[in-house]
């Protein structure tokens, strides 16, 4: 036991340093994924069929390629056609896109799931399509989406360890290099687990407390 | 000759193959009250809802003061604030406080000065009846009381016109009278008003003029009294009868 807080201490100030870069990823793509599944979101339940259409189609696509091939498309295709991005800026894009198939349908549902009489009222007073959205649907919706959206922020945190594939030095990868050049393994990842659980433990918090407050309305 | 406030010439509408009105005419003068009654899927409510834009009419015209309604306009948002509309099941934005659904669409639509906005809407929901219920949400309200907030919300646009789609039947009966009573006040002002509705008993009373529709047409139409205590035609008697002596 000795040993083991022995050699936490001295891999530690290393996994902080990879919890930094997975707080950064992790915030990054859940900002970036929220406001590309929100577009995604109105295009699919907005009155042009084809914006709709087009939706559906990116969102199926999205929602069928696994996170770490479109990390890699970004990362290591991208560059073949000028676009250059950093390991970081790549993993937030990637795990942003990725991401943002699952907001869209949580957006979705939530927007759906306000009753249409709302909407003709909305309609009869003279209230066009994003008045509408703005003052009338999104409101109800988001209070609708939070538990969900809790879910994906806990997801996503855990996710973010799929950027180690393209070489962000996140937590995942930090303590990989550590247990590889230690060969300490049980320790490393078991330090690696506690941070990630420390990390999702607020989440899961407020997802119960979402929860709680959507079971009281 | 002046213009009708609503006036419907030779109006179809159809969904898909089922064509729910047939060509209907019809008028409703400035200041009038006319109801439209008839047997349920006979088309009165879409034929309001057309009146409104809220459905696209296949063909014919309907005019509001002059103006086609023309759902692909830009008018039409001109004619929503002109003609407003109370629904059955009320409609209210239930996450916003009875003021608040009053003073939505004069703030956001017709870009009013809030406070003057304000002082209109608590006046009147003192109106209806409701001025201690002003910062109430709609789930907290009873049927009635909701219902003459979505009263309230239309008056709000200072509108022309107001269209009821059967404004009491998700009512509790004796929430009914309720808003009945304020219609009759509106009615009294002068405001003019095309109620699709089945209390007979309001359209014998308010109403100038009632429509009878069956299966998309207007059969029967005239001043209220008159339509309702001798129907003309057959149809029109079996309705009434139906309505006024179920048992």
């Amino acid at each position: 036991m000795m040993e083991f807080f022995h050699n936490a201490a001295e891999y530690l100030p290393i996994l902080l340093q990879g919890v930094k870069l997975t707080i950064v990823v992790a915030l990054g793509s859940l900002a970036f994924s929220t406001v590309l599944g929100l577009v995604w979101a109105l295009m699919r339940v907005s009155n042009w069929p084809w914006l709709a259409k087009i939706s559906a189609g990116i969102i199926n696509l999205l929602r069928g390629i696994p996170i770490i091939v479109l990390l890699f498309y970004i990362y290591f295709v991208m560059p073949d056609i000028g676009i250059e991005l950093s390991a970081l800026q790549a993993a937030i894009i990637g795990l942003g896109i990725a991401y943002s198939a699952y907001q869209a349908e949580n957006f979705r549902s939530a927007i759906q799931a306000i009753d249409h009489g709302q909407i003709e009222a909305a309609m009869s007073m003279g209230m066009g399509w994003w008045l509408t959205m703005r003052r009338v649907i999104l409101p109800q919706a988001f209070k609708i989406v939070l538990p969900p959206y809790g879910n994906i922020m806990i997801m996503m945190l855990k996710d973010s360890s799929q950027a180690s594939t393209i070489t962000v030095a996140e937590l995942a990868l930090q303590g990989k290099l550590i247990a590889v050049s230690t060969f300490n393994n049980a320790t490393v990842f078991n330090l690696v687990a506690m941070l990630y659980l420390i990390m999702c433990i607020p989440l899961i918090l407020i997802v119960r407390h979402f929860e709680k407050q959507g079971a009281r309305r | 000759m002046s213009v009708a406030m609503i006036q419907l010439q030779g109006v179809h509408k159809s969904f898909g193959k089922l064509e729910v009105l047939k060509g209907i005419d019809a008028k409703v003068e400035r200041g009038e009250v006319v109801c439209v009654i008839g047997p349920s899927g006979s088309g009165k409510s879409t034929l309001l809802r057309c009146v409104n834009g809220l459905e696209r009419y296949n063909q014919g015209e309907i005019f509001i003061d002059g103006t086609k309604v023309d759902c692909d306009a830009p008018s039409i948002v001109s004619i929503r604030t002109q003609v407003a509309m109370v629904f059955q099941r009320f409609n209210l934005f239930p996450h916003r406080t009875a003021l608040e659904n009053v003073i939505e669409a004069p703030i956001y639509v017709k870009k009013e000065p809030r406070a003057q906005v304000v002082e209109r809407g608590r006046d009147l929901l003192a109106k209806v009846g409701l001025a201690d219920k002003i910062d109430v949400h709609p789930a907290q309200l009873s049927g009635g009381q909701q219902q003459r907030v979505a009263i309230a919300r239309a008056l709000a646009m200072q509108p022309k016109a107001i269209l009821f789609d059967e404004p009491t039947s998700a009512l509790d009966p004796e929430l009914v009278g309720d808003v009945l009573g304020v219609m009759r006040q509106l009615a009294d002002a002068g405001m003019t008003m095309m109620v699709v509705t089945h209390e007979i008993g309001f359209a014998r009373e308010v109403a100038d003029r009632v429509l009878f529709c069956d299966g998309g047409v207007v059969v029967e139409q005239g001043p209220a009294r008159e339509v309702l205590n001798h129907p003309q035609h057959a149809r029109t008697q079996d309705f009434l009868r139906r309505v006024l002596h179920p048992m």
